[in-house]
């Protein structure tokens, strides 16, 4: 089979530029990835690991499994062009193989394939006409999506689409003309050899009726190579240069690689995944409630690309997870913010005004934390319960002690961070207490991630499901008619979401708002936003306010002290933290004060 | 036939204004949601600058009202205003009354200080409000702690509610900084050996005699003034209060142990006030008073015809000033009956 033609160069130019391009990318990024991460790839390659990669390229890099959950007509689009080339570049190899009983040719045989062959006789031609014809038009219909979706973004769940830079406006057009020219010159190719499936063909014959085929034909299989080839060139430098990367972070990321405290290569590959879906500008209240999408996690990526981050940029973020939460590649977005930051922050703390005490010993330790020190319902309610059970607790931060670490590692400072976490650790560890507990989300989540205590940390909401659940305190359960707002350092930070719940509803009626669990909304008075005045805070907890009261409930109930505040100005309805709702629930139940307890008994 | 005003809210601006009215020669209807007329007045004890006691004001404001014969409807709240003629008809109690023009006086709020959680009222027994002392000196003059004992040290936080972006209200609500500087002197009168401090952002002594009510509260009286926000209270087990304040003249931080905690709570528009604005659709000023027309040329109209406003719905006022008010706007009413008569 003569398969070349002058034509098949600017495809052939393209393919050979993007792999050229991409492997020098790829091949420099694993020279320069620390040296643990790079054993973490050796050791992953060789595990079993490896199917849960492939599984899962399959699932998210192809199907699109995580946009399907966000919005199905979005995941649709998404898979047909994904799913739909990749099955027609399969099926488009093998057609050519077969054809040419030649297992090496050219990259460029199954793409003109129908160009050079025009015989039909072969008795697998049946099956590959048709199924190629059909992958076309799912890929079309994909293509069509894509139009509509640049038209009525809101069809797709998209109140917002991504606005793009030079190379992708490059790389998206010629994307758009792949699919229609393939169709249009197969077509016409078909209308003279009739040599396509029920699509093609179709189309080419009715195209023959008044077209002069013949001489259009040279010209369209010259526009698609042109417009493949294009596609190729602009990739590497556009957002399609999430698709290959994609790949390779899917990898890494099993063999158990991650952007911590460092930006790191496998940071860089982190951006260069993203594909600019745009789900994060919606997700961010900094775009819903106060009009701005500047700081959205999708241009922030596209700055540090571009190597360009602005230090108002970095700031200008709450660290509240709803973006991360909903990217579908998964990336640790609020790390990467962390870690501009980091590198921003001066370290001209003094550390000398910690002074070690030595705390009391018991059984349990209780921690305030400075925020809960400001909200003192919040405290007294705890210290009730905690005597009401007869537990055995000491109070570590009674006096105000050191903050948990967390702000400051909020801010990007991790090393002074250390210094409080260290700190507090000992001082934690001095007590002896078999249980760690918190009042604070914001402790609670810095405890948990970042002390690596050798006890059990529990925030109050769990401690006190616990003494419900053994029977060392009686509940009474009103008809009040409530509603939880999911702390963010609580919720999507530490994946607290139903202990709150369970302990509530043997308090009250709990209601429902669209934004529960996973999909809790910020209530605006974040510790990671130093760009925003208390006006926008105010701003953004009132466009809480309202999404909170859709069902008419008679309370707002939270289960972190600075939620609490942020939500008790312009309060429609009383606001309390889940500890007073139980303190004031608490029944005169018959059990004796000083009655102590294993720690065991009590949250076992 | 004589034209009709309807009044909503008897406190100072709305009795004052009523009975000048009827003396220019219109019908009145005042409408107040209480059993008394005088609002905030009915709490206080003695007025700043004179000293003066404030049931004597409330007597003026009384006796003028019942001898103008004016119309005043008790226990009575309004559920809805509509137009009507030129005029509107309002939805008083279980009256449907007509009207040619209406006084808005429904005044302000003290802000709620529990919202403040980090100074525990309504946590701590010991923190009390500027209110809650008035009610101490109205009922003969006794100052207690939780265990009944008299306290020897006492504080007062300025600007609590007020001046702060925190909780949303940044403007200053004017009357706290004089009213905490009277009140620290007769806590002295009544217990003179007790140490009374006041922690304050600066001090606005605006009105005459004010800045001499300061010095006395020095000299005479021997009152601490400190500068310096406090940022939070804590709750001693014996029931003492310890305050952490930023001494800003000092440049450090200061702990300290008081026996009672007052709080100086500022304004916010009252519930009537965002309520009716809201039925009429108002225009607000960016802190949520009521807008005046123009704000040096016209401060009684409103964006509404015939729509009127008076006194501390509109911003932070003292006595003097709410009654110069009212007064300004039954001027600005009659001109706006008598040109519309024509
Ligand atoms: C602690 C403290 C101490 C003070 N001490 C002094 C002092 O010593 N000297 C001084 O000059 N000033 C003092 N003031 C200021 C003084 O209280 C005000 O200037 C004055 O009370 C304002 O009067 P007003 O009529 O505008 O408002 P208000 O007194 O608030 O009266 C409003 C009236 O409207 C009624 N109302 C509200 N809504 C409705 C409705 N929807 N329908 C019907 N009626 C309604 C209310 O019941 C109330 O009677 C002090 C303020 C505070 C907070
Ligand atoms: S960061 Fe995630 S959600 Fe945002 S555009 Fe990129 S892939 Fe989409
Ligand atoms: S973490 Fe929250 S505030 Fe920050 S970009 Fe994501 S959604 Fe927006
Ligand atoms: S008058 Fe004084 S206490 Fe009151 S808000 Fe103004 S500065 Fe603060």
């Amino acid at each position: 089979m003569n398969s070349f033609d002058i034509f098949v160069l600017p495809f052939a130019i393209g393919l050979y530029t993007l792999l050229i391009v991409f492997f020098a990318k790829v091949f420099d990024w694993i020279k320069h990835l620390p040296v643990g991460d790079r054993r973490k790839i050796g050791r992953g390659i060789r595990s079993r690991k490896l199917f849960g990669v492939v599984k899962e390229i399959f699932l998210e890099s192809l199907i699109h499994r995580r946009i399907f959950k966000v919005n199905p007509l979005l995941g649709y689009m998404h898979m047909s062009l994904a799913f739909g080339w990749f099955l027609l570049i399969v099926l488009g190899a093998a057609e050519s193989k077969i054809y040419g009983r030649d297992l090496l040719n050219t990259p460029w045989d199954p793409i003109f394939f129908k160009y050079f062959k025009h015989d039909t006789n072969e008795f697998h031609s049946a099956f590959f006409n048709f199924t190629m014809d059909f992958l076309l038009l799912f890929v079309l219909s994909g293509v069509f999506l894509a139009y509509l979706k640049r038209i009525y973004a809101r069809l797709f769940g998209l109140k917002k689409t991504t606005k793009h830079i030079f190379f992708d406006r490059l790389a998206i057009i010629s994307l758009w003309l792949i699919f229609p020219l393939r169709l249009l010159a197969e077509s016409l190719t078909s209308g003279i050899y009739h040599n396509g499936g029920f699509l093609t063909d179709g189309l080419g014959s009715f195209l023959a009726g008044f077209m002069p085929v013949g001489h259009l034909e040279y010209t369209a299989w010259w526009l698609y190579s042109l417009s493949v080839g294009a596609f190729f060139v602009a990739l590497p430098y556009s957002r399609y240069m999430h698709i290959p990367t994609e790949i390779l972070l899917i990898a890494m990321r099993r063999f158990g690689i991650k952007t911590t405290t460092t930006f790191t290569n496998f940071s860089q590959i982190e951006v260069y995944s993203c594909p600019r879906c745009g789900i994060c500008i919606d997700k961010c209240q900094m775009t819903s409630a106060l009009g701005n999408e500047k700081p959205a996690s999708v241009y922030f990526l596209n700055t540090i690309r571009a190597q360009k981050v602005k230090p108002g940029l970095s700031f200008d973020c709450m660290i509240c997870g709803r973006c991360e939460q909903y990217c579908p590649v998964g990336i640790s977005l609020m790390n990467h913010r962390l870690v501009q930051r980091n590198k921003l922050i001066s370290n001209g703390y003094n550390f000398q005004f910690l002074k070690n005490g030595i705390p009391e010993k018991a059984r349990i330790a209780y921690y305030a934390g400075c925020m809960t020190h400001l909200t003192p319902s919040i405290e007294k309610a705890m210290i009730k319960i905690l005597e009401k059970a007869g537990t055995d607790f000491v109070f570590i931060d009674k006096d105000g002690g050191a903050c948990c670490g967390r702000p400051m590692m909020l801010s990007g400072n991790f090393e002074g961070a250390e210094k409080l976490i260290e700190f507090n650790r000992n001082n934690i560890l001095k007590s002896c207490a078999d249980i760690l507990v918190t009042s604070c989300a914001i402790c609670y989540k810095v405890f948990k991630s970042n002390y690596d205590l050798p006890l059990k940390v529990l925030h109050h909401s769990e401690f006190i499901l616990e003494l419900v659940k053994s029977g060392k305190i009686n509940i009474n359960k009103s008809g009040l008619r409530a509603v939880y707002h999911d702390p963010c350092e609580l919720g999507r930070g530490s994946k607290v979401y139903e202990e709150p719940r369970e302990l509530l509803s043997h308090a009250l009626e709990l209601v429902s708002t669209g934004y529960d669990r996973e999909n809790a909304l910020c209530c605006g008075g974040s510790l990671g936003n130093i760009m925003l005045g208390y006006e926008e805070k105010n701003k953004i907890n009132a466009a809480v306010w309202k999404e909170m009261m859709v069902n008419d409930p008679e309370m707002l109930v939270t289960a972190c002290p600075l939620c609490k505040k942020t939500f008790n100005k312009n309060a429609p309805v009383p606001v309390r933290d889940i500890a007073e709702i139980i303190a004031d629930a608490v029944q005169i139940s018959p059990v004796k004060p000083n009655h102590q307890l294993a720690p065991e008994q009590i949250a076992g | 036939m004589k034209k009709h005003v309807f009044i909503i809210g008897g406190g100072v601006a709305g009795a004052e204004a009523a009975s000048q009215l009827v003396k220019m020669g219109f019908d009145v209807t005042l409408a107040e949601k209480e059993t008394q007329i005088g609002g905030k007045l009915n709490q206080w004890d003695r007025l700043f600058p004179s000293k003066r006691k404030a049931a004597e004001v409330l007597d003026f404001i009384n006796k003028n009202l019942v001898d103008s014969k004016a119309r005043v409807l008790f226990n009575t709240e309004i559920s809805k205003i509509s137009k009507q003629n030129g005029g509107y008809k309002i939805y008083a109690g279980i009256e449907e009354c007509t009207a040619d023009a209406i006084l808005i006086s429904t005044g302000y709020d003290v802000f709620n200080a529990r919202i403040k959680e980090e100074y525990g009222y309504g946590i701590y027994e010991n923190v009390i409000t500027s209110v809650d002392l008035e009610e101490m000196f109205r009922n003969g003059n006794k100052i207690f702690n939780s265990n009944k004992e008299e306290p020897k040290r006492i504080g007062f936080v300025h600007c609590v509610g007020s001046r702060d972006e925190k909780v949303g209200n940044h403007y200053c609500s004017q009357v706290c900084c004089v009213t905490a500087v009277k009140q620290a002197m007769e806590v002295k009168e009544i217990l003179p050996r007790a140490e009374v401090y006041c922690f304050y952002m600066d001090l606005r002594m605006f009105g005459l005699q004010f800045e001499d009510l300061y010095r006395e509260s020095q000299e005479k009286w021997g009152v601490n003034f400190i500068r310096g926000r406090v940022s939070e209270a804590a709750e001693n087990i014996d029931g003492t209060i310890l305050i952490k304040v930023e001494d800003t003249l000092a440049g450090r931080p200061l702990k300290m142990k008081v026996d009672l905690l007052v709080l100086m709570v500022g304004f916010v528009p009252s519930a009537g006030t965002t309520e009716i604005g809201k039925m009429l659709n108002l225009d607000l000023t960016p802190e949520n008073f009521l807008k005046p027309a123009d704000e040096h040329l016209d401060t009684s109209s409103t964006n509404l015809k015939g729509v009127f406003i008076a006194g501390t719905c509109k911003s932070p006022k003292t006595i003097a000033d709410t009654f110069a008010d009212a007064r300004a706007a039954t001027l600005k009413i009659k001109e706006f009956l008598e040109g519309s008569e024509k």
